[in-house]
């Protein structure tokens, strides 16, 4: 890996970003909408005394969750362009490493992912009066860490996939399982035994775990920490396995 | 000196067929070298070879003293795919800086290798937006933005007028006199006639390498066109009858 290709790869990746003002209108506003839609969804259901309502629990899984679901989707779609014009055999003939490239997605999405989560939560803790024990800086962290797991994951499927029908199916495969066992419709300890082990290997849980653990204490407690660990562990995981399906040579 | 590439024995299976029979040639340092054959006889395959982006079954391709795709050659080989790969959502000027910048080359290095193909005023726009020969020369700078070593060209000329092609021609003979490895494929004639050496790939099997004039000459012909005519006809006789 060189700092100077990563930079390089990294700034190439934004441009592109850049240059698609349409993404980007659609990666600032959207979340917010939804937030929107849900914020009146929820706005008459009453809220038992001493328990958060609804909308703060959905709208703090939301922020953490919108980042990992388009970012995984974006970052799929742009390996496999990468794969079909033959951008991707080119660079692999240049210095470039593969580390490089794929870092250079994770810095950039990552980065992308980060703006996104921000202005979704100025909206909800400023809009709509989201309210969390602990600090808002920290959902942001947390929402960028777990963007920076979908470009992961996101660059590893993409390997297996040869069109583009093929890639976005690969989101439900791995991005709804994710959501129906993280704990937000039903709570982790509530599951089934082996649906709570399938959920205990699945990083989004561990993410929206960091969340709630924002949500209901003032500091930075060692659970979430630890759930932060385990999501850049993955994330880190999901880029080796990646850079292993990165073959220079191919057929 | 020792020549720029030597392929020995080469044998190449794409998709279950077996796309290069055990072909062996030599590239000259300095020098443009031309490769030439039927659409569909292996050029693609062979460049991928060179560069080290295809699996080989058996033989050796040596480039610049070095086992094809070492990574120390990544810094001194040069390579333009036969579909032009650049990012389509940056401009031309954008992608030429992003290539330059792999092999650390700065920003005046990415200026001149885009007016070196002629796209000077084209510089800002979108790769997405050019025209079909335009997109392929955007592609081309990002080749030789770098001042290669060892430049490997599938099919750099087509799409282009005959006055571009003859500047980029010129272009090319230009850096081989600074020094430069050149391997040019093509479908193109007269393009042939103006390498100083040839190589014709039938089936995957070598028929002849050769300058032009000695081609020329084993075909019993003047005319380049009719000369490969002649002897990919006898190769196909003598492989229908080997006796
Ligand atoms: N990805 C692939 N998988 C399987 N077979 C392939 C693949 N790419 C090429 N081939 C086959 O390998 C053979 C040689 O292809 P190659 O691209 O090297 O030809 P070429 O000489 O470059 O042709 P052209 O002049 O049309 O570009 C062809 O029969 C082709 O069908
Ligand atoms: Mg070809």
């Amino acid at each position: 890996m060189s700092p100077r290709i990563l930079a390089a790869t990294t700034g190439r990746i934004l441009r592109q970003l850049r240059h698609d003002r349409r993404t980007l209108a659609l990666l600032a506003v959207v979340p917010s909408a939804l937030l929107t839609l849900v914020y009146f969804m929820y706005v008459d259901q009453p809220t038992p005394p001493g328990q958060t309502s609804t909308f703060d629990r959905v709208a703090l899984i939301m922020l953490g969750f919108f980042p990992f679901v388009i970012m995984f989707l974006v970052t799929s779609i742009a390996m496999l362009r990468e794969r079909t014009t033959g951008t991707l055999e080119r660079l692999l003939t240049t210095p470039l490493g593969k580390l490089d490239l794929l870092f250079g997605y994770g810095l950039a999405f990552g980065a992308a992912a980060a703006v996104q989560a921000a202005i979704a939560s100025a909206v909800a803790y400023w809009v709509f009066g989201l309210d969390t024990a602990g600090d808002g800086l920290l959902v942001l962290l947390i929402a960028a860490l777990n963007a920076v797991l979908a470009v992961a994951l996101g660059l590893f499927c993409s390997a297996f996939a040869r069109t583009e029908f093929q890639a976005v199916q690969f989101m439900p495969v791995v991005v709804v399982p994710q959501l129906l066992l993280c704990g937000l419709f039903v709570p982790r300890g509530e599951m089934a035994g082996w649906l709570q082990a399938v959920s205990d290997v699945l990083p989004l849980s561990y993410a929206v775990e960091a969340l709630q653990e924002v949500g209901a204490n003032a500091e930075p407690t060692g659970t979430m920490w630890r759930d932060l660990a385990v999501v850049a562990g993955s994330a880190l995981l999901a880029l080796v396995l990646a850079a292993a399906t990165l073959r220079r040579r191919s057929g | 000196m020792e020549d720029a590439i030597a392929v020995r024995d080469l044998v190449v299976d794409r998709g279950g067929r077996r796309v290069l029979h055990g072909l062996s040639a030599v590239v000259p340092r300095g020098a443009v070298t031309g490769l030439l054959g039927p659409s569909g006889s292996g050029k693609t395959t062979l460049m991928r070879a060179v560069v080290g982006v295809q699996v080989v079954t058996a033989g050796t391709v040596t480039v610049l003293g070095r086992p094809a795709g070492s990574p120390e050659l990544r810094h001194r080989v040069g390579y333009l795919t036969q579909a032009p790969s650049v990012y389509a959502d940056l401009t031309v000027r954008e992608n030429a800086r992003y290539f330059a910048a792999l092999h650390g080359r700065g920003r005046a290095d990415a200026d001149r290798a885009v007016a070196d193909v002629g796209l000077a005023r084209a510089a800002g726009q979108l790769v997405g937006t050019l025209s079909g020969g335009q997109r392929s020369r955007a592609s081309l700078a990002c080749a030789l933005v770098a001042e290669p070593e060892l430049v490997v060209l599938d099919e750099p000329t087509v799409g282009q007028d005959p006055v571009l092609r003859a500047d980029l021609w010129a272009q090319f003979h230009a850096m081989a006199a600074r020094g430069t490895t050149l391997l040019v494929s093509s479908h193109v004639m007269d393009e042939a006639a103006r390498c100083d050496r040839l190589l014709l790939i039938r089936e995957g099997r070598l028929i002849a390498d050769d300058s032009p004039a000695a081609v020329r000459a084993a075909a019993g012909v003047d005319d380049l066109d009719e000369a490969f005519l002649r002897l990919i006809r006898a190769h196909q006789a003598d492989q229908e009858d080997p006796s």
